[in-house]
């Protein structure tokens, strides 16, 4: 669409959505949210611009094919559930959690690692279904 | 009269007649156009009636799913609009 408004809207909301979907990734611990919903959000902020600036450019501003962040996210979440195995000898998946509290990100585990991989799957899986789909069409 | 109170009896039942008169025009909508004003209508209420519930049960949570939802009814009427949009070029 060739209007200036929603140009100019789209190019504030996408680093404001790529912020609040990271905030939500971040307080996923305890409360609601995490790497479901912020890849989704953070998926939308890309769809919006690709609405208001076209695919091409959409395309260009990512650089790499969205396909290629699900391995990353998948073997991410894979290496997170393997590390208590590996380090400290417990079980798969067990929850390890660094002692000491991080200012910006709070407790620092590998469930942390975990939600990680699944933002990045989410994103990619999205990214790749809607490009898809409106290349198609 | 406290701010409990207030937000009861004044403030949800406004929104609730809001809502249900933007149903009957999104019910009767002669355009497709009128559907898709009504439906980014009625999300504002609700988004409304979020921000009223998280003052009552003291939730700030929910605000952020009141965030959530305005960013995401926006993205649903700038959809519906470029379709619109490209039926009408073709």
């Amino acid at each position: 669409m060739k209007t200036i408004i929603l140009r100019t809207a789209s190019n504030y909301m996408l680093p404001l959505l790529l912020v609040f979907s990271v905030f939500i990734l971040l307080r996923g611990h305890y409360l609601p949210g995490g790497g479901f919903v912020g890849g989704l959000i953070a998926s939308i902020a890309f769809v919006l611009h690709a609405f208001a600036n076209g695919l091409g450019n959409t395309k260009n501003l990512i650089r790499i094919h969205p396909g290629f962040l699900m391995p990353v996210g998948l073997g991410l979440s894979f290496l997170s559930g393997l590390s208590p195995m590996l380090g400290v000898g417990k079980p798969f998946m067990t929850g390890i959690w660094y002692p000491e509290k991080i200012a910006v990100i709070g407790g620092l585990g590998s469930a942390l690692f975990f939600d990680v991989g699944v933002y990045l799957v989410v994103v990619g899986v999205t990214l790749t279904i809607i490009f898809t789909i409106s290349e198609s069409t | 009269m406290t701010l409990d109170d207030y937000l009861y009896y004044i403030i949800l039942p406004v929104l609730s007649v809001s809502i249900l008169l933007v149903f009957v025009r999104f019910v009767k909508g002669p355009t497709i156009s009128d559907r898709v004003v009504a439906v980014d209508l009625l999300v504002t209420s609700g988004i409304g009636i979020i921000a009223v519930y998280s003052i009552l049960t003291h939730q700030p949570t929910f605000l952020d799913i009141a965030l959530i939802l305005a960013l995401i009814g926006f993205l649903g009427t700038v959809a519906y609009s470029f379709y619109i949009q490209k039926r009408k070029n073709k």
